[in-house]
C-alpha cells in the first residue's frame, strides 16, 4: 500500500517549502492484489466452519446410541484410495500452475480436466461410502456418532463438488479468453480453495478414519 | 382450497390458507398499516420518477457510500419494528397481573420478544454497525472504495433478505417462539413443529452470510487499501475499531452459520445434534453459540466506541489522550472476547474451576474497557468542549454505559449469576450496555457524519429533544428492571401473579413510551433538516473542525472520493493537513478508475428470499430452483469481465470545479 515510488507530491508547489506534501499528485493509487489476501481470509473462516464440526464430532463421535462404531463401519483400504485420489488432485493442480505460470494454456487445461477427474473420483467414492453404510442402516439419523460423521464429511465432499463446479467454469473461461490476469487470479484461488480442502481431508482421515478404527 | 391435497402439498408445501393470521386484530391492524405505507412509498417513487434513479444510482450501486446509507437507512426501518415489539411487551407487562390476563396470549407474547431480540440485535445493530463502517472506513483511510465493491454491494442484499424473510413471517405462518438464540431441544422438530424456527434460521443463514462477506471485505480494505503513509498507528481510532469489529466478525459468523446448519439438519433430515435422545448434546449448541454470540456483543460495541473516540477529540479540539493505549485496549478486548463465552451459562453446571476461569477473564475484559473511559475523560480534560448532539451522545454513553458495564461485572461473579441468571436483572444489564453503548453511539455516528454524506447538518433542536427523551426514557424503563431481577423475577413471562411488582413494569412502561418519543424527535428531526437543509447547508465538507481524512473532501464525496489520494504524515491527518497550510490543488486531475454497477447482487437478493421461503414452507420444487438459479447468475456473473471504467479527468476537473466555486462563494 504505501509502496509508490513515484512520488510527486502536492504541497510544495503550491506554497512553498515548509509545507510538506500531502497529496500523491502523480501515483496511480490504486492497489491491487487485494484478492489473494481477501480470499485467504474467506478460507479461514470456512475453516472455522470446518473447525466447527470437528469440534462437534470430538463431543458425539462416541455417541453409539447403541448402534455401530466407526469400527464396524469404516472400510480403510477405500477411504485410502479415496485419499490418495485426492492428494493426487492436489499435485496435478501444482502441475496446472506451474504450466499456467509458463502461460501454457493446453498444458493448464490438461491438467486441469486430471485434476478435475481426480476430484470426482474422490466424489464419487465417497457417494459409494455413504450409499454404502446408509444401505447397512447407517443413516445420519441412527445416532449422534452418525449425524456428526456423516456431516462433517459430506460438508468436506460438498466443498469438493463445489470445487470440481468452479473447476469447470475456469476451464471455460480460460478457452474463452485465455490466461488472462483475471483468469490466472482465479486459477489461483481456486488453487488456494482445493489445497486447503485436501489439509481439511487430511484432518477427516487421521481424526475420524484412523483413529476411529484404531478405538 | 384444492380437492386434491398432494397436488397442493406439491405446489405449496406446507403452506396453505390457513397460515394467514386473519384472526389476530393486531397482526391485521399492522399489515393493514404496512400495506397503507407501503403502496404510499410505491406511489410517492413513482410520482416523483424515482424508479431510474433508485435502480441505477442505488439499488445497483457498488459505491460504499450509497450501501453505507442503505445500512444505516434499513437499520433505522428495522428499529420501527424492532421498537413496536418494545412497546407491546412492556404494556402487556405492565398490565397482566392476576386475573387480567393482558391483550398478549402466550403465542403471540413468545413470539413478539423472540422477534424483538433478534430484529434489535441482527437488523438494527449490525446494519447500523456495517453501514457506518461502510460510509466511513474508505473516507478515513484515503481510499476510493472498498477492496471488493460488489461483494460490498452483495452482502447488503443477503442483509436486506434475511431482514425480508424475518419480516415475512408477520404476516404468513409465525415466528420462532423460543427466544432470540433458539435453544434446542425447544428450537428442534418435537417441540417447535411449526415454521417460526425455520424462520429465524434461514433468515440468519442468509444475512450472516453478508456479514460474514461484509467482513471480509473490511478486514481486506483496511489491510490493503491506506493511503500512502498511513501505517497502523496511524490508523483513525474508528478505522482501527473497525479493523477489529472484522476480524471477529470473520472469526465468529461463520460458527453461527454453522451451528444454524447444524439446527437446520436436526429439523430438516432427522439427524441428532442437538436433540435429547440417539446421542444428541442439547450443550453443544449453547457452547457453540455463545462462541459465536460473546464476540458479537464486541462486534456492535467496538465500532460505537470507534465514534465515541472520533468525536470526543472532535469535539474537545484535541488530539485523542492515548491514542496507543485506545487501540491496544480496542486489540486486548478483541482477543478476550473468545475466553468468555461460558458466562452466558454458569448454571450448566461445569463445575467451579471452569466457572472460577470464564468469571475471572469476564472480569479482565472490564480493564481495558476502564481504560477506555478514561482516555476519554482525559481527552475531555481542559479540552475546549462543545455540547453539539454527538457530544452529548457521548457523555450519555460514558455514564450509561459505566453502570452497565458495573452491573455486568456483578453478573461475571458465578456464584451471583446462579441467582441472576434469566432474570430481569440481566435484561437490564444487556440493554444498558446495548442502548447505552452500541445505540447511542451509533446516533452519535449518524449525527457526526449525516453532513459528511448529505452535505447539510440535522436539525440541533430536535436532535437534543431526540436526546433527552432517550436517555431519560432509558433510565425510567430499565432502572425498574433492576429492582425486579434483583427480587427474582425472571424474563419472558407473560403474566404476573403477584401485584406488588405491578408499579415497577408500570413505570418501566412509561420510560418505553418516552423512549417513543426520542424516535418520534428523531424522526421529525430528519424532516425538519431535510426541509430546512439549505439553512444548514455546510459546503466546507469540514463543519465540525474535524481530525480525519473524510472531512477533508466535499459534503457529499464525489464518487470518486478524492480527487488526489492523501499522503498522511501523522495521526489526525486532516488536522495536521490544515494547520500546516495545505492548499486544494486546482489542476492536474488525472483520470479516476472506477467499479462499474451491477445488478446482480439485488437480483440474488430476491432469489435468497424465494429461496429461503421455500425451504421454511417446504416448497421443494421451488427452493431447488432458485438454488439453480442462484448458482447459474454467480456463475453468469463471473463471466463478465468488464467490470470497471475511468471517470474521464475533464469530469473531475468539473467536480472539483465547482466545489471551488461553492467554496468561494461561502465568503
Amino acid at each position: 500500500m504505501a509502496t509508490h515510488a513515484t512520488h510527486t507530491l502536492a504541497g510544495d508547489r503550491m506554497s512553498g517549502a515548509d509545507v510538506p506534501d500531502f497529496l500523491d499528485l502523480e501515483g496511480e493509487h490504486h492497489p491491487e492484489g487485494s484478492t489473494m489476501l481477501g480470499f485467504w481470509i474467506y478460507l479461514m473462516s470456512d475453516c472455522l466452519i470446518f473447525a466447527v464440526l470437528f469440534a462437534t464430532y470430538a463431543v458425539l463421535g462416541r455417541s453409539y446410541a447403541a448402534g455401530p462404531s466407526p469400527n464396524d463401519l469404516f472400510d480403510l483400504p477405500i477411504v485410502a484410495v479415496n485419499t490418495s485420489m485426492l492428494l493426487f488432485s492436489s499435485i496435478t493442480y501444482g502441475f496446472a500452475m506451474l504450466a499456467m505460470e509458463r502461460d501454457d494454456l493446453a498444458k493448464t487445461q490438461l491438467w486441469l480436466a486430471v485434476t478435475g477427474l481426480f476430484g470426482a473420483a474422490f466424489v464419487g467414492l465417497e457417494l459409494y461410502e455413504f450409499a454404502h453404510l446408509i444401505h447397512e442402516g447407517a443413516t445420519p439419523q441412527r445416532s449422534g456418532f452418525l449425524s456428526a460423521f456423516f456431516t462433517l464429511v459430506g460438508t468436506h465432499g460438498l466443498h469438493v463438488t463445489f470445487g470440481l463446479i468452479w473447476l469447470v467454469t475456469l476451464m471455460v473461461q480460460t478457452r474463452l479468453r485465455g490466461l488472462v490476469p483475471e483468469n490466472k487470479r482465479r486459477l489461483m484461488c481456486l488453487s488456494m480453495f482445493w489445497h486447503f480442502l485436501d489439509v481439511i481431508w487430511i484432518g477427516v482421515f487421521t481424526f475420524v478414519y484412523l483413529m476411529g478404527v484404531l478405538q | 382450497m384444492f380437492a386434491n391435497t398432494d397436488l397442493q402439498h406439491l405446489l405449496f408445501g406446507r403452506l396453505s390458507l390457513e397460515d394467514i393470521p386473519f384472526h389476530e386484530p393486531i397482526l391485521q391492524v399492522t399489515f393493514a398499516g404496512v400495506a397503507v405505507a407501503g403502496i404510499a412509498v410505491l406511489a410517492a417513487i413513482t410520482y416523483f420518477r424515482f424508479w431510474g434513479p433508485l435502480w441505477r444510482d442505488w439499488l445497483t450501486s457498488v459505491d460504499h457510500k450509497k450501501i453505507g446509507i442503505m445500512y444505516v437507512i434499513l437499520a433505522l426501518v428495522m428499529l420501527l419494528r424492532g421498537f413496536a415489539d418494545a412497546l407491546l411487551m412492556r404494556s402487556q407487562q405492565a398490565i397482566a397481573f392476576g386475573a387480567n390476563e393482558g391483550f398478549l396470549p402466550p403465542h403471540h407474547y413468545d413470539q413478539i420478544f423472540t422477534a424483538h431480540g433478534v430484529i434489535m440485535i441482527f437488523f438494527v445493530a449490525m446494519p447500523f454497525v456495517t453501514g457506518l463502517m461502510n460510509y466511513v472506513v474508505p473516507l478515513q483511510i484515503g481510499a476510493r472504495d472498498v477492496a471488493f465493491p460488489f461483494l460490498n454491494n452483495f452482502s447488503f442484499w443477503m442483509t436486506v433478505s434475511g431482514a425480508v424473510t424475518i419480516m415475512i413471517s408477520l404476516f404468513v405462518g409465525e415466528f420462532a417462539r423460543t427466544g432470540w438464540l433458539a435453544y434446542p431441544p425447544l428450537s428442534g422438530a418435537d417441540m417447535s413443529p411449526g415454521v417460526g424456527v425455520d424462520y429465524y434460521i434461514w433468515g440468519l443463514q442468509i444475512a450472516g452470510i453478508g456479514t460474514t462477506l461484509s467482513g471480509i471485505n473490511l478486514v481486506a480494505t483496511i489491510v490493503k487499501m491506506r493511503a500512502p503513509g498511513m501505517s497502523m498507528m496511524k490508523l483513525p481510532i474508528f478505522t482501527w475499531t473497525s479493523l477489529c469489529t472484522n476480524v471477529l466478525i470473520v472469526a465468529a459468523f461463520p460458527i453461527l452459520a454453522a451451528v444454524l446448519a447444524l439446527l437446520t439438519l436436526d429439523r430438516y433430515v432427522g439427524t441428532h445434534f442437538f436433540t435429547n435422545d440417539l446421542g444428541g448434546n442439547p450443550m453443544m449448541y449453547f457452547n457453540l453459540i455463545w462462541i459465536w454470540g460473546h464476540p458479537e456483543v464486541y462486534i456492535l460495541i467496538l465500532p460505537a466506541f470507534g465514534v465515541f473516540s472520533e468525536v470526543t477529540s472532535a469535539f474537545c479540539g484535541k488530539r485523542l489522550f492515548g491514542y496507543t493505549s485506545m487501540v491496544y485496549a480496542t486489540v486486548v478486548i478483541t482477543i478476550l472476547s473468545y475466553l468468555v463465552w461460558l458466562h452466558h451459562f454458569f448454571t450448566m453446571g461445569s463445575g467451579a474451576s471452569v466457572n472460577s476461569f470464564f468469571g475471572i477473564t469476564t472480569m479482565i475484559i472490564s480493564i481495558p474497557t476502564g481504560a477506555k473511559i478514561f482516555n476519554w475523560l482525559f481527552t475531555m480534560y481542559r479540552g475546549r468542549i462543545r455540547f453539539d448532539v454527538p457530544m452529548l451522545w457521548t457523555v450519555s454513553f460514558m455514564v450509561t454505559f459505566v453502570i452497565g458495564g458495573m452491573t455486568g461485572v456483578l453478573l461475571a461473579v458465578p456464584p451471583a449469576d446462579f441467582v441472576l441468571h434469566n432474570s430481569l436483572f440481566l435484561i437490564a444489564h444487556f440493554h444498558n450496555v446495548i442502548i447505552g453503548g452500541v445505540l447511542f453511539g451509533m446516533f452519535a455516528g449518524v449525527n457526526y457524519w449525516f453532513p459528511k454524506a448529505f452535505g447539510f447538518r440535522l436539525d440541533e433542536f430536535w436532535g437534543k429533544v431526540s436526546f433527552w427523551f432517550w436517555t431519560i426514557g432509558f433510565y425510567v424503563a430499565f432502572m425498574p428492571l433492576y429492582v425486579l431481577g434483583l427480587m427474582g423475577v425472571t424474563r419472558r413471562a407473560q403474566h404476573f401473579d403477584d401485584p406488588s411488582l405491578q408499579p415497577w413494569f408500570v413505570v418501566a412502561a412509561i420510560g418505553a413510551g418516552l423512549i417513543a418519543l426520542g424516535i418520534g424527535a428523531m424522526i421529525v428531526q430528519f424532516a425538519v433538516s431535510i426541509k430546512n437543509r439549505e439553512a444548514l447547508r455546510d459546503v466546507t465538507g469540514d463543519p465540525w473542525e474535524g481530525r480525519t481524512l473524510e472531512w477533508s473532501t466535499s459534503s457529499p464525496p464525489p464518487d470518486y472520493n478524492f480527487a488526489f489520494t492523501p499522503v498522511v504524515r501523522g495521526l489526525d491527518a486532516w488536522w495536521e493537513m490544515k494547520a500546516r497550510g495545505f492548499q486544494r490543488p486546482l489542476q492536474g486531475y488525472k483520470p479516476i478508475h472506477m467499479p462499474k454497477n451491477t445488478a446482480t447482487g439485488v437480483i440474488l437478493g430476491v432469489i435468497s428470499i424465494a429461496f429461503s421461503f421455500a425451504m421454511i414452507w417446504y416448497i421443494w420444487w421451488l427452493a431447488a430452483l432458485t438454488f439453480v438459479a442462484t448458482l447459474a447468475i454467480a456463475i453468469g456473473h463471473t463471466f463478465n469481465y468488464n467490470r470497471d471504467f475511468y471517470i474521464p479527468a475533464e469530469t473531475v476537473r468539473r467536480t472539483e470545479q465547482r466545489r471551488t466555486e461553492a467554496l468561494a462563494a461561502r465568503v
